[in-house]
Order: C-alpha cells, then structure tokens, then sequence
C-alpha cells in the first residue's frame, strides 16, 4: 500500500513550512481557523441567551450580594457556535483518525448510547425524587450490575465510583474495612509491579498504605519468587493489572492469588485491561478479590477529552460486606435504594454516574454476549496483527509469544539516530495519526505501547503499519533534524512545557500579566 | 455487529500474517482452568432498534423533572440548558478525544480547559482554578487533605449546614488518609458555629453558603477566625448560578471555594455526570489536586497550553501525588464553559435575579399555607420549610397530585431529627402555576 500523501507533504519543506507556520494574514490556514481567547473575542455586553426579566427584590440579602464586576465575557449564539467550532477542529479525535493510546483504549462511541443517555427518562430526573419514580433508572442499574456481575464472575458490584482511579480508591477502602473488621490493623503495606499505572500507588499511598515494588521477570510478567518473599503479616493487598502494562497476561494469575491469599492479604486487579478478556476470561475465576472496570474502556462510554470517566467495581464474597453506599435491593414495591452506611462510607454524593451507566448498558445490549467476546477477541488480534507488521522495523519489547490488546515497543531500534520517542511520537501528528503512549510502562526503555482496539478496520491498520514503516526508515536514515523539527502539520508546533510549569499562568489577564 | 469491521476473512488472513493457526492461540497465555468455551449466560447482540426500544422502555418508568410542577434540588438543580450547549459538546473532536497530552493537537480542548479555568476563578473570586474534578462532594473531600498539606494540621470542622452527602464522601475520604473529621450536628442557620470548634490542629473550616437548607451567610468573619488561628476556610457550593447574585467566596475570605458545577450546561442526569469546581490562592497553587492547563508558547512562538505542573500528579510522582485523580470531568466542564459563555456576566446575573425571585415567590406562597414554617431566613433559590408531619410522606402522597414536592431532609440525613422538614428549590423552570399548584395541594393535604 502506497503512503498516504494527498493534501499533505509526508516529508515537509522545512523552509516552505518554516514560513507557513507564521501563519497567514489574519491566521487562518486553509480550513483551520485561528482563534483568539473567550475573554478576548467576547463582551460583558454581549449574551446568547434571552431571559425574561425579573425584578431583582434582594432586600433579605442585604451585604450579601455581589458589588464588582465578575469580569466575565458573553457571546452572542452565532459567536458561540464559532468559537467551539474552531477550537473543536484543532483537536484530534478517534472520529477523525486511528488514536493507538496504549492502556487508554481509544475506540469507537456509538451515537445510539448518546441518544439514549438523552432521553428524558434519564437525564431529565434528579438523583433525590423519590425512588417509585426512578424504577426504570434502577432497573437500568440493577441490570447493568447484572451484567458487570456474571462478566466478570464476581458476585457484587459498588457501582458509585466515579472513575477508575476513583474505583482503586474504593477497592482499596473496602480491603482496609475488611482487614479493621477482622481486627487486623498490622498490615500496613501494598504490593504492586514497577509497570503498574501511576494511580495504584496513589491510591495505595492516599489510603495510608507503604507501596513496596515487585520485580519483573524478563518476560514481563509478576516474579513470583520475589512475590512470595515480599508477601507476609504485614501486607494488606496487592495491586496487579491484568492483563498487565506490558500487554501481557500473566500466566501465573492463579499462583498469584493463592499466593496472596495464603498470606492473608487480598488481590486487588486493576481492570484498566478488561477489554483484551471480556467474554473469555472471568477474573473471579483467578482469584481477584477487587477490580474496577473503566466503562469508559471496555465498554466505551466517550473519554470526552478527559473525563467523565466511571469505575465500578467488582467485589468477592469477602468483600461484598464492606461496599459503599449507596446500594439496590429488591422489595416487593420495586427497587429500593439504600442509603445509609453499612461499609466504609460513601464515594460520592449521589448514586455514580448514571448518564454512562446508559451508555454502557446500551453498548452491552448492542454487543451481546457473544459481541462483547468477539470484540474482545479482535482487539487482541488487531494489536497482534501490528506487533507481527512491525516487529522488523521495530524492537518489540516482548517478542516471544502472542501479545494482548497492545503491543509494547522499545526504542533500541532508535539508538544511534538521534531520534527519541518523543520525536518518533511526534512525527506520526505530521502523517495524522494520533501517537501511541510513549514513555510507559516504566519497566520498558523509550517506551512505545501501541492499542489499536477492536473498531479499527484492517485497511486502516495497514496504512498505519505502512506510515509507520516509512517514518522507521526514515529516523534510521539519517533524517533527525525532520523528527527533532515535528510536528510541522498540526496546529501548533512543539509547546515549551517548560516555561509553562517555570512560570505558571493559569488563567488570563488583561494585558497579559503574570500571576506573581 | 455494527461496531466491528473485521469481516471473516480479514480475520483469517491476519492470522495468517501473525502465524496463528486461530484466534485461540493468542489466548495460550490463560490458564487453561479459567479458559471460557461457552458464551456467558447473558443475551446475544441486538440491533439499533431493539437496543432503542429497550432502553426507551426503562426511561419511560420514569418521571421526568420537566413533566410537571417540581421542587428538587439539595445539590442538583434543574436549569434550562440552551441546545447550543449540547450540540457543541457532541462534536467529535471534543467528545471522543483523550486527555490532552499531546498538546499540538489537542489545543481545543486545552484552550477550553484555560478559558473554564479563568471563568471558574472569575466566578469564585480566587486567583487559580482546576480543569475540574468529578463532583463537588469529591472535591470537597480533596479541598480538606488540600489544607492538610497546606497547613501541615490534620483536622477539619464541617459545618451543620453542609450537605450530609458533602460530610459522609469527606469523611470516607479524609479519614482514609488519617485525618481527624469533626462533622457538627445539622443546624438550618448557623455556620459560625464551625468558629468555637477551631484548635491548634485545625487544617480548615468548610462551611457552605448557600447551605444544604438554603440559607446565605456572611463567611467573613468565620474566614477571619480560621485565619487568626492559623486554619484555612473552605467554602462550598452546591448551586452555581448563586455566584451570579452573591459576594464571591473569594471576596468572603476563603482560601478554598470547591462547588458543584452541574447548574451550568449539564442536566439532572440522576446524579451523574456532573463537574466539580476548585479553586484557591495562588500561593498554595502547587498543593492543589487535579489537573492544571497552563499559557505557554510553541517553538514558533505562537501562544498555546499544555498540561502543567504534572509533578503534583500520580502518573509523574505515583506514590507521593497530591491527588490520585488521572481523569477530570472533562465534557462536563466543556457544557459548563459553553453555556457560562452564552451567558456572559449579564446573562449569569439576570439568570441569577430570576432564580431568587422565584423563589422569593415560592417562599412567599408556601407562608401563605396554614401549617407551614418557612425556616431559611436569607435564600438564594432554595428554602426549607418546616410541615406538621412527616415530610417523605407528604412528598410521596403529593405524587398523586402529580407534583415532586422536593427533598424530605430525612433523605439525606435520617438521624438528624429533622423528618418535619422538606428542602425546595425553585429556579428559572419553575412557574407560578407550579407554585399555585403546589400550594394548592399542600394546603389540601395538610388541610
């Protein structure tokens, strides 16, 4: 398959794009607008939005209420339109383009679970009204949990967390819970591999628990030897992510948790994977005792340029007594919602996020038993599918035996360019692709981990293996100063992140004055 | 299946190029003892109109807010959304894109993040604002271990006026981390009582006005007695649209104004997803959680914003992050900022005039009914009000007369002692027919 190179120039002419990126007259370039700040294309005069007046009797609230001008900007509704718009187009979108984000899953959104998370039904009703006016919203939950519940093998489901980090968090609370009810207050420490994502020590760390590293064997999985030295009275839990960073599943899962389990603490699994499995592994069958699942992940609710994301998790009997409230029993009126505390307390106000939770089920009812295990199934061959296409241009990190649903890289393949990952990662912006994670997992040198998901078609896989190959050949032929000078074709050129956290200015000013 | 466009023969030749001889051998890694041959015990795939039918089925057991007269708010309000607002925000480049870490193409989102910072700021009368955190209850939560850390003290006094939901996720949270939370006991007017609670071990006071029974207060001197003994004031907010008439936190004294963002660009939603607010000084900008849009220029120059200040972040700093947070309320904030827009400050006031009289009017209907205390003495669009019994059971007996009279404070709190009491809200929705209604059948019930 040939490059692609209509309407944009794969190599670009530094000097022609130097020139270019100058920007035209009034900023525009092509179909891509330049636009100025909210603050500094709106007025305090202007509004998009016709109110009818109200005459405003605020003498209950004498000395309460506002004097100075709040300083913010309006626009009128073509204005608005305008403004979103063209910000909107100096974004890359998994709508626009392959987004091979390893570990965060960027795949298709179907519309349908938008238009039904819109129905009145669900987003017009409050989380307080009373419960025998919500019984299709907690059927909705209570099915949902049905679902999460027998995919998973788990026999319970604390549906409230509002995100996955927000779902360790609550995973992490109910071990402790458990530990404290058993009087067990000694362990005082967590157990996670060095490729485990950022947010399990976090957590681990948030909740008052020591982290203590596991190694890794050279295979990229869990050494059980170090495992098994580490393990003892004082360890609480551990945190694996399976299958893990590397893309990899660990074979010894089972060995694992019994290991975990004999030395008293609990296996808490990061579900930030559970899209490579769903339909054909059951985690309750490994012995997982806690695990969230992104539904922004598995079960594609949309990322929305960072959140909202939701993080239900899925507890063992042992504990399935110490999930938070709130929680859905079955009556003989309907579905109640209990409120009151029974475990650790309480993740969120409400009830979790009830406008994914439609999304979710609606992508599980589309999908089906036997969608979800396909989908599953594709997204591990697609990524294979990659690794294959380009393990001789590239250094796999883990070349022996199949991968998961990413494929993890290296950049000794780069050594002796001049070309980093970082520029390499650059570099695919220019040929419109989004670039993969770079610099994780940790265990890996110049990490490059690549997830395509189960929604790419193979035509689109191949002009990325094809784009790919290219720019390979390129950085190893002596063409740095073209990866060094990337991107050339976005919006912007490379951003100075330095001077951005040296002087940090987080909010406009008039005149453009720096917060002191 | 729709979603997915591997046909068969894709699927065998990429195997082919892989060297598999099926998809089976790319799942050798399983232990054979948790290897699934059969299909769950769950339906098979459905089209898009059995999926709509299905789901169409469960939203119509429900009644929407917007069916008839409506009171509910003790932290999520109904407000008119304009549709611009949801047009916008379904746009692919902002609805299926990731977290912005690849700023030279991601300058829209992180432009918008840089605008709801300064409007958030703007609003809150702070220097520094978050991108957003999941809610308000959350970020109430991160606001007390954020004056942990500010302080290095390990105790924080809630008010009687915070909303029980606000109380219950802080102290799930903050006692997590080893802190000390004292909850005072519900009280309809008296956030100054945080006052007599303060000691050398106080991180912060959080109070909340307008509060969890809808009454304004002064924070003033209440910041001036945290600040003389060396604690912080966190104030919170449940109603957004209230910043449009009242004085700002930040002009009260606060060092932390956390709120609950939905009022603004999101609907009902049952509770979720909704937008936390956090906003501080800028002195204490890198013990803030959450994640940070900041200025900066490309290599040509060019004004843009990348993410910043990320070594207070977990996946920088793992176990010694300020915050375990990896995601904001992302879309949430892009509705909050788009409509926020639409408004301008005129709008926001206007819209905020409108919400206080109608419930000036609502207040003012409901003294009217024999048997009814009206209890909140300052309110920006919510009141409590006392009833002669029980207040879930009035609520539920009024459903026949096809009015959601609002929240029995029992809901939230059962062991205050307080089941007499019902929270109302009114806002820009709500109509003086839904007002006459509701007086209507109060006045027949209680009657």
């Amino acid at each position: 398959m040939a490059m692609a190179n209509v309407g944009r120039p794969t190599q670009p002419d530094l000097e022609i794009s130097d020139s270019a990126a100058q920007g035209a007259i009034a900023g525009g370039r092509g179909l891509l607008q330049d636009e100025l700040l909210l603050f500094e294309v709106g007025g305090a005069d202007r509004t998009g939005v016709d109110l009818e007046d109200a005459a405003l009797d605020a003498s209950d609230l004498a000395g309460l209420t506002r004097t100075a001008p709040i300083g913010l900007p309006g626009l009128s509704e073509p204005e608005a339109v305008r403004h979103y718009v063209r910000l909107s187009q100096k974004n890359h979108a998994i709508d626009l383009a392959l987004y091979p984000l390893g570990s965060c899953t960027m795949k298709h959104n179907p519309r349908l679970n938008e238009k039904a998370a819109r129905m009145a039904g669900f987003a017009d009703i409050h989380p307080l009204q009373p419960v025998s006016t919500v019984q299709g919203a907690l059927q909705l939950m209570d099915q949902l949990a049905h679902w999460l519940k027998t995919l998973t093998g788990m026999p319970a489901v604390a549906l409230s967390p509002k995100a996955g980090a927000h779902g360790e968090l609550c995973g992490l609370l109910a071990i402790r819970a458990a530990h404290e009810a058993k009087g067990d207050a000694a362990r005082r420490r967590v157990l996670t591999p060095t490729s485990a994502h950022g947010t399990n020590p976090a957590t681990a760390a948030f909740v008052g628990y020591e982290v203590t590293e596991i190694a890794q064997t050279a295979d990229g999985r869990v050494d059980l030897a170090d495992l098994a030295a580490k393990l003892g009275p004082d360890v609480a839990a551990i945190m694996v992510t399976n299958p893990n960073t590397c893309g990899l599943f660990e074979r010894d899962i089972i060995e694992i948790a019994r290991l975990t389990h004999e030395a008293g603490a609990y296996f808490y699994c990061d579900g930030a994977n559970f899209n490579a499995i769903v339909g054909r592994v059951r985690p309750g069958d490994l012995g997982v005792d806690a695990m969230h699942i992104n539904l922004h992940k598995t079960f594609s609710t949309p990322h929305g340029g960072g959140g909202p994301g939701a993080g239900p998790v899925v507890l063992s009997q042992a504990l399935a007594p110490f999930a938070p409230a709130p929680w859905i029993v079955h009556s003989a009126s309907g579905l109640e919602l209990k409120e009151e505390d029974r475990g650790f307390g309480r993740m969120c106000a409400f009830h979790g996020q009830m406008g994914m939770f439609v999304r979710a089920y609606a992508y599980m009812l589309s999908h089906g038993a036997d969608g979800l295990r396909q989908a599953a199934e594709d997204a591990v061959l697609n990524a294979n599918y990659i690794k294959a296409r380009l393990s001789d241009v590239m250094t796999a990190a883990f070349p022996d035996g199949p991968c998961m649903h990413e494929a993890l890289f290296d950049d000794r393949w780069l050594e002796g360019t001049g070309v980093t990952t970082l520029d390499f990662a650059k570099a695919m912006i220019d040929e419109g692709f989004h670039p993969m994670t770079m610099y994780f997992p940790l265990v890996v040198h110049g990490a490059m981990l690549i997830e395509p998901t189960e929604t790419e078609s193979r035509r689109e896989l191949d002009r990325f293996c094809e784009v790919i190959r290219v720019l390979a050949a390129a950085a190893k032929g002596g063409e740095a100063k073209r990866f060094k000078a990337a991107p050339q074709m976005a919006p912007l050129r490379r951003l100075d992140e330095t001077l951005a956290a040296r002087k940090p200015r987080l909010t406009w000013r008039e005149s453009g004055a720096t917060v002191s | 299946m729709r979603y997915l466009p591997l046909s068969d023969l894709d699927r065998a030749e990429m195997l082919g190029v892989i060297g598999a001889g099926s998809i089976d051998d790319l799942f050798v890694d399983v232990p054979a003892a948790a290897r699934k041959a059969e299909l769950f015990d769950l339906p098979g795939h459905a089209g898009e109109m059995a999926v709509e039918r299905a789901l169409a089925r469960l939203a119509g057991m429900n009644r929407p807010a917007g069916a008839g007269p409506f009171f509910c708010g003790a932290g999520a309000y109904r407000h008119h959304v304009p549709a611009t607002v949801d047009h916008l925000i379904q746009r692919s480049e902002f609805l299926t894109s990731y977290t912005p870490y690849q700023p030279e193409i991601a300058q829209g989102t992180l432009q918008v993040l840089f605008e709801f910072q300064t409007q958030v700021a703007a609003l809150t009368g702070l220097e520094v604002a978050n991108a957003s955190m999941y809610d308000g209850s959350t970020a109430t939560a991160e606001a007390v271990m954020m004056a942990k850390r500010v302080t290095r003290r390990n105790r924080a006094v809630l008010s009687g006026g915070l909303h029980p939901h606000y109380g219950a996720v802080t102290q799930t949270i903050a006692h997590a981390e080893g802190m000390q939370i004292v909850r005072q006991a519900a009280a309809i007017d008296a956030e100054a009582a945080v006052i007599a609670a303060i000691d050398a071990q106080t991180a912060c006071v959080v109070v909340q006005s307008p509060n969890v029974f809808g009454v304004v207060t002064d924070l003033a001197p209440i910041a001036e007695a945290a600040h003389a003994a060396g604690a912080l004031m966190v104030v919170v907010t449940t109603e957004a649209v209230s910043y449009g008439l009242l004085k700002s936190p930040g002009e009260m004294g606060a060092d932390i104004a956390v709120a609950e963002g939905q009022s603004i660009g999101n609907a009902l939603n049952y509770g979720g997803p909704y937008v936390g607010l956090f906003a501080a000084r800028e002195k204490h900008v890198r013990q803030m959680p959450g994640r940070l849009c900041g200025e900066t220029v490309d290599a040509d120059g060019r004004r843009g914003f990348v993410l910043t200040l990320s070594t207070r972040e977990q996946h920088i700093r793992r176990e010694k992050a300020t915050s375990n947070i990896c995601t904001n309320s992302g879309l949430c904030a892009l509705a909050f900022s788009i409509h926020m827009s639409l408004l301008g400050e005129a709008g926001l006031r206007k819209l905020a005039a409108l919400n206080h009289s109608r419930a000036r009017e609502l207040a003012g209907a409901l003294a009217k009914v024999a048997g009814v205390e009206v209890l909140t003495p300052r309110f920006f669009n919510e009141i409590a009000v006392r009833l002669p019994g029980d207040a879930a059971g009035l609520v539920e007996a009024l459903l026949a007369d096809g009015i959601v009279a609002g929240v029995p404070f029992s809901r939230l709190d059962p062991g205050a002692g307080l089941d007499d009491v019902l929270l109302l809200a009114a806002t820009e929705t709500t109509t003086s027919e839904d007002i006459a209604a509701l007086t209507a059948a109060l006045s027949r019930r209680i009657g």
